[in-house]
């Protein structure tokens, strides 16, 4: 490859050709002041802020403009300054200034850039646009009063998903992010997936904050108040306390919930490991009996939202199965109500997830088929955070703390549901063994880890060779389906994960989930995994006790009753009749 | 004394352009017969030996453009003409499609022929839709009469031309843009990672030129680079479309060879300012372009003289003000024309605009501050060097040029702070 | 001057561009103009759009992208004859307010408004290029300039003739 030698700030530097002079200044240790940029993304430049001085009259916006050869770049001319402070007031002047109250107050990008050019006085006049917030769902914000429209929302929803709810719409200072016809979120196929509000560089999509309602739950002392953690958030909620990204904090997790006051800490990893023996056993079934196959896992709730929207034909491929969160709630009100011989509309079921659509899934009519909601609030990692921080609890130093009994024992099967591929090969391991009676000799599928978009795996169940396969992120996700609405689809199981990575690059988890970020997290899930001397969920002990003392067995009555489910479709129904009666009527009047 | 010529426009109005044979009794397509017999090679010397720059705007050498993108490798290849004529003050292009479509359609074809595409687009402005059935049918009788279709005049060669209708957007002539609305979306300006020549249309080679140069190529086959170089300047040969407008006795579309000037257009062409009113200022190049103060007016047309003094011919407006028009008000009437089409895409542009209009609506208030004339031009200059695209970048042309040559204008409109006494 | 009816047939109308266009969403603006034609209050209904972003197999956002970003489309329905007054530079220096005080005088309604009739709309265009006869405007597609009082008022009671007659 060609290289390219410039001068960047007086500094001489050889770089290969098609480097941006963004990442040509970072290798002279200048960072640039970038804001629409985002690393996983597609360079945009429309903020403006990333301004070099090329010529004696010329700027350029860093992160677009390739390297030349014998380019002479200034990163802070007067020329450079200027502008960029004037592009800064200029986004400044159309922000509400209301950041001690904002959701992202201390983790604003836009905050950034205004102390590191101390803009103390600007004679804009401020014009807000005075537009409504968006409070209609369950799980997701947005003001858009706030938005910068650095257009990153678009990217995640229209590319990286093909949910395609948000888009750029009207023009100058009418232009504005939105879904269609400026709808609600509710009134939209949004699938509450969040990745929006990981990417907003600013407060203008967030998660809906519960953290109010938990503490007004436990502040109750009627209630008996309980907590589950998804595996995901142990290795995630430490970037929130200056851990690095991957770091196992779940015995500090424990600790911090118990000072938040909560009765019990439980791990969703216990129904994760139930999940698997439910699951397994439907696809055991499934082959068995000639089911719907392939058959698809249920777990990630943004991914049931997008078929039950986007391909309501294949629902009958969806497992029946609730995910871990619904089945921990499930037996919160039932199995555990029974046992603390606590009246159930007194246990106030928390859960602690990595992610925004699992508030919506919470409040699903279908999870309360015995009479109680399965689960009563849902916190993200970003929440569960605040309230720490709120309680003035250390969390760097908090002492270690173990999950509370009967759902605190759990194998490594379930914590590698956290990532992509996890809830695969966590199925793989039982399934195989429950079939062939054999005993696995490495328990490690590979195939299905990492970060690529659709992995395939073939696995030997006695004889009868099978296809799976694994997708996340929605883009992948419809191809898949596409496979199958075309008849071509020769998998026999599929996991699909709504959130690009998994639940570790979930929409609730800590700001800044670059896919570096995401990796570390998927290290530190496989790492936990390979250290727990369990790692099979039908190994699992506590399930097995389950199981005797209340469930009976796999696909049994009880679990048919609180553990699974069916889902609807969602799809636009398009009016055709109304509208062509209106104009059969604008022609008769004529 | 008629200082107009007539070169390019020799047809106007010289024939009925539902009559295809009218156009070939007036030497129609002999140009394009030229450019089989010429080649890509010989047609690009042609055009380099005239002269003739892009008349889009930016004035850069046709010749040498065509040359360089000929040497693009690819099987389908695709010419676009750019008539989205959306420069407020401009309307010779609609002479062009409403008095010689076959014209321009001669010149796609010379384009097609060089750059070896088959597939041509003109983008007309939706604002002159009841042109747009007529160019239809002046393609139609080409196609039928073989100067234009399949084995073109039994050359082997094939080209075709689309009618792709405009939607209301000004930035849609920023080529960006233009490409983005053919290609189903919102017409908002894309970040250019390639030239247009390698990755235009659908990412295919496409050469994009204004629907006057492609005129002015067919002429200039047609008569010869050598005999086009003849008119205008040294450095600035050939002719040029004017739209003539404002406060001015005879407005209209003229030919003027460059190196006229701009007092013979006013007086000479145009008859002078109406009502018998002195001339107060002229904007050239439309909305984007400089307010030009009386004074100027011995200045020739021609680039060297123009853009020497920081006056681009952009779209070849010439809007004449007279003395009755205040600075101020005028300068509104562009700033709102940059409000409503701003695409909104980068925050310049989009917040520029609102801050600038806000501002000048002070100054045309008689409210404005001291301050305000600071800000605004340091506003009117962070639109200037950050804007995404040219819209943005040349939106405070007018702005900035009044400042700087009607001051006293801005003054008089700041609030007279009273002393208490 | 074209009479506007209603449409008996949106939906086969609307099938027969789509087809026209192979249901190939980089056709989507033809397609949005050509069936806003269609509608006599020149726009384009929700329930519209949703259909063709469903048949292109688009997102809805991205068609409302399209509707919304271009003047010439339209969400919202208009009057029967929409007039478009340049208010431009040029226009500006040829007094469009005094053509714009006429149109709102004659048809009793300001700027932005429909007739009470549902005949007119009243709207302020960029300019259309129409500076050699300038003060101008559009009536749908018409280009009507060098306007006086006695014209405008002509033009006018010339579409309320057809209309009504």
């Amino acid at each position: 490859m060609k290289s390219c030698t410039l001068i960047i700030d007086n500094k001489e530097i050889t770089v290969p050709e098609g480097t941006t002079i963004l990442e040509a200044a970072k290798k002279v240790s200048i960072n640039i002041p970038t804001l629409c940029n985002h690393p996983d993304q597609q360079v945009k430049a429309n903020c403006r802020i990333c301004l070099v001085q090329v010529g004696p009259d010329k700027l350029v916006t860093a992160c677009s403009t390739p390297v030349k050869d014998g380019m002479n770049v200034i990163t802070h001319s007067k020329l450079v300054r200027d502008t960029q402070r004037g592009v800064l007031e200029l986004i400044l002047a159309n922000h509400p200034q209301d950041c001690l109250k904002c959701i992202r107050n201390g983790k604003c990008e836009l905050q950034k850039l205004c102390e590191m050019f101390h803009i103390s006085k600007s004679n804009l006049e401020d014009e807000i646009d005075s537009l409504e917030v968006d409070e209609s769902s369950p799980a997701i914000i947005r003001d858009h009063r706030k938005c910068i429209k650095c257009n990153r929302c678009i990217e995640v929803c229209q590319e990286v998903q093909g949910v395609g709810v948000l888009s750029h719409a009207h023009r100058s200072v009418d232009y504005c992010i939105t879904p269609a016809f400026e709808k609600k979120l509710m009134n939209t196929l949004c699938v509450f997936c969040g990745q929006c509000t990981s990417v907003c560089p600013v407060g203008a999509i967030y998660e809906k904050d519960d953290t109010e309602k938990i503490w007004h739950a436990l502040y109750d002392e009627n209630l008996h108040v309980i907590v589950q953690i998804a595996p995901a958030v142990r290795v995630s909620i430490g970037e929130e306390f200056g851990f690095d990204p991957g770091t196992k904090v779940t015995g500090k997790v424990i600790a911090a919930l118990r000072r938040l006051g909560f009765d019990k800490v439980f791990d969703t990893n216990f129904t994760a490991d139930l999940t698997i023996m439910e699951e397994g056993h439907e696809l055991i079934d499934r082959i068995k009996n000639g089911g719907t196959l392939p058959m698809i896992t249920s777990c990630s709730p943004g991914w049931i939202n997008y078929i039950e929207g986007f391909y309501p034909d294949l629902l009958d491929h969806i497992s029946t199965c609730k995910s871990p969160q619904q089945m921990f709630g499930a037996l919160s009100k039932t199995y555990y109500a029974e046992k603390m011989n606590i009246d159930p509309s007194q246990i106030f079921t928390v859960s602690i997830m990595p992610c925004t659509a699992k508030k919506y899934e919470a409040e699903r009519k279908e999870m309360s088929s015995y009479g109680y909601r399965d689960v009563d609030a849902v916190l993200t990692t970003r929440e569960l955070a605040r309230m720490i921080k709120s309680a003035s609890i250390d969390f760097a130093n908090i002492n270690e703390e173990d999950f509370d009994d009967p759902f605190g024992i759990t194998t490594g099967a379930a914590v590698i549901f956290g990532a992509t591929g996890g809830v695969m090969e966590a199925a793989l391991r039982t399934v195989y063994e429950v079939v062939t009676d054999n005993e696995l000799e490495s328990l490690d599928f590979t195939e299905v880890r990492g970060i690529e978009g659709i992995k395939e795996a073939e696995v030997d169940l006695n004889g009868t060779p099978i296809k799976v396969a694994v997708a996340h992120g929605l883009s992948n996700a419809r191809k898949v389906l596409e496979l199958i609405k075309q008849g071509k689809c020769d998998y026999t199981f599929i996991e699909v994960m709504c959130c690009p990575g998994g639940c570790i690059g979930g929409g609730g988890q800590p700001i800044g989930s670059t896919t570096e970020v995401k990796e570390k997290r998927i290290e530190g899930i496989y790492d936990i995994d390979k250290n727990m001397k369990l790692r099979k969920s039908h190994e699992n002990p506590a399930i097995r006790k389950l199981y005797e003392e209340f469930l009976g067995e796999p696909l049994g009555k009880i679990s048919h009753k609180i553990l699974h489910t069916h889902y609807s479709p969602r799809n636009e129904k398009l009016d055709l009749e109304y509208l062509q009666k209106q104009y059969e009527v604008a022609a008769t009047e004529e | 004394m008629d200082r107009t010529v007539k070169v390019i426009s020799k047809n106007f109005k010289k024939y009925n352009v539902e009559s295809i044979d009218e156009y070939i009794k007036l030497g129609g397509f002999s140009a394009l017969k030229k450019a089989f017999d010429l080649g890509p090679k010989g047609i690009i010397n042609e055009l380099k030996i005239s002269d003739l720059k892009g008349r889009g705007g930016a004035a850069f050498p046709t010749g040498k453009k065509w040359e360089q993108a000929t040497k693009v490798p690819g099987d389908r290849k695709i010419i676009i003409c750019n008539a989205d004529e959306g420069e407020p003050a401009t309307f010779k292009d609609r002479y062009l499609l409403e008095y010689d479509p076959f014209k321009v359609i001669e010149g796609m074809t010379i384009a097609g022929i060089t750059f070896n595409a088959n597939e041509g687009f003109i983008y007309i402005r939706e604002e002159y839709k009841y042109l747009h059935d007529k160019f239809k049918k002046a393609i139609q009788l080409t196609k039928e009469n073989n100067y234009l279709g399949q084995n073109i005049l039994n050359t082997g060669f094939n080209f075709d031309i689309t009618v792709f209708s405009g939607a209301g957007a000004y930035v849609c002539g920023e080529s960006t843009a233009l490409i983005e609305s053919i290609e189903g979306k919102s017409g908002r300006p894309r970040l250019k990672l390639a030239r247009t020549s390698e990755k235009g249309l659908y990412d295919l080679p496409t050469l994009a030129n204004n629907i006057e140069t492609l005129a002015a190529v067919a002429t200039i086959l047609e008569i010869g680079g050598e005999e086009y170089a003849k008119y205008g300047t040294k450095n600035s040969k050939g002719t040029k479309l004017i739209s003539l407008c404002g406060n001015i006795n005879k407005p209209g579309a003229y030919e003027v060879p460059f190196g006229i000037t701009l007092k013979e257009i006013i007086y000479d062409i145009g008859g002078g300012v109406k009502n018998g009113n002195a001339l107060k200022f002229l904007q050239l190049g439309g909305a984007s372009g400089p307010i030009v103060p009386a004074s100027m007016i011995d200045l020739k047309y021609c680039y060297n003289e123009l853009n020497a003094n920081g006056i681009n011919i952009g779209s070849g407006a010439i809007l004449v003000a007279d003395e009755t028009n205040k600075v101020v008000d005028f300068l509104k009437s562009v700033q709102d024309f940059f409000l409503h089409e701003s695409c909104g895409k980068c925050t310049p542009c989009r917040e520029g605009n609102r801050q600038i209009t806000k501002i000048i609506n002070r100054f045309v208030n008689d409210e404005a501050s001291i301050e305000d004339l600071k800000t605004i031009e340091k506003f009117a200059n962070v639109m200037k060097y950050a804007s995404f695209c040219g819209l943005g970048k040349t939106a405070p042309t007018a702005l900035l040029s009044a400042i700087k040559h009607f001051p006293i204008e801005f003054y008089q409109h700041i609030k007279t702070v009273r002393k208490t006494s | 001057m074209e009479k506007n009816i209603g449409n008996k047939n949106l939906i086969k109308d609307i099938d027969s561009i789509l087809e026209k266009y192979d249901f190939d969403n980089h056709n989507l603006l033809p397609i949005l103009q050509e069936t806003q034609s269609l509608i006599p209050n020149h726009y384009i209904p929700e329930e519209v759009a949703k259909y063709i972003a469903l048949k292109l197999n688009t997102p809805t956002s991205k068609v409302y992208d399209v509707i919304s970003f271009f003047s010439s489309l339209s969400d919202k329905p208009k009057g029967l004859h929409v007039i478009q007054l340049c208010k431009s530079a040029v226009c500006r220096l040829n007094k469009y307010q005094t053509v714009r005080d006429i149109l709102e005088r004659e048809l009793g309604i300001k700027m932005g408004e429909i007739s009470d009739d549902g005949l007119f709309s009243l709207e302020y265009t960029a300019c259309f290029g129409a500076c050699d006869i300038s003060p101008a405007f559009r009536i749908d597609n018409r280009v009507y300039g060098n306007l006086t009082e006695d014209k405008i008022i002509e033009i006018i009671n010339n579409y309320r003739r057809f209309n009504h007659g």
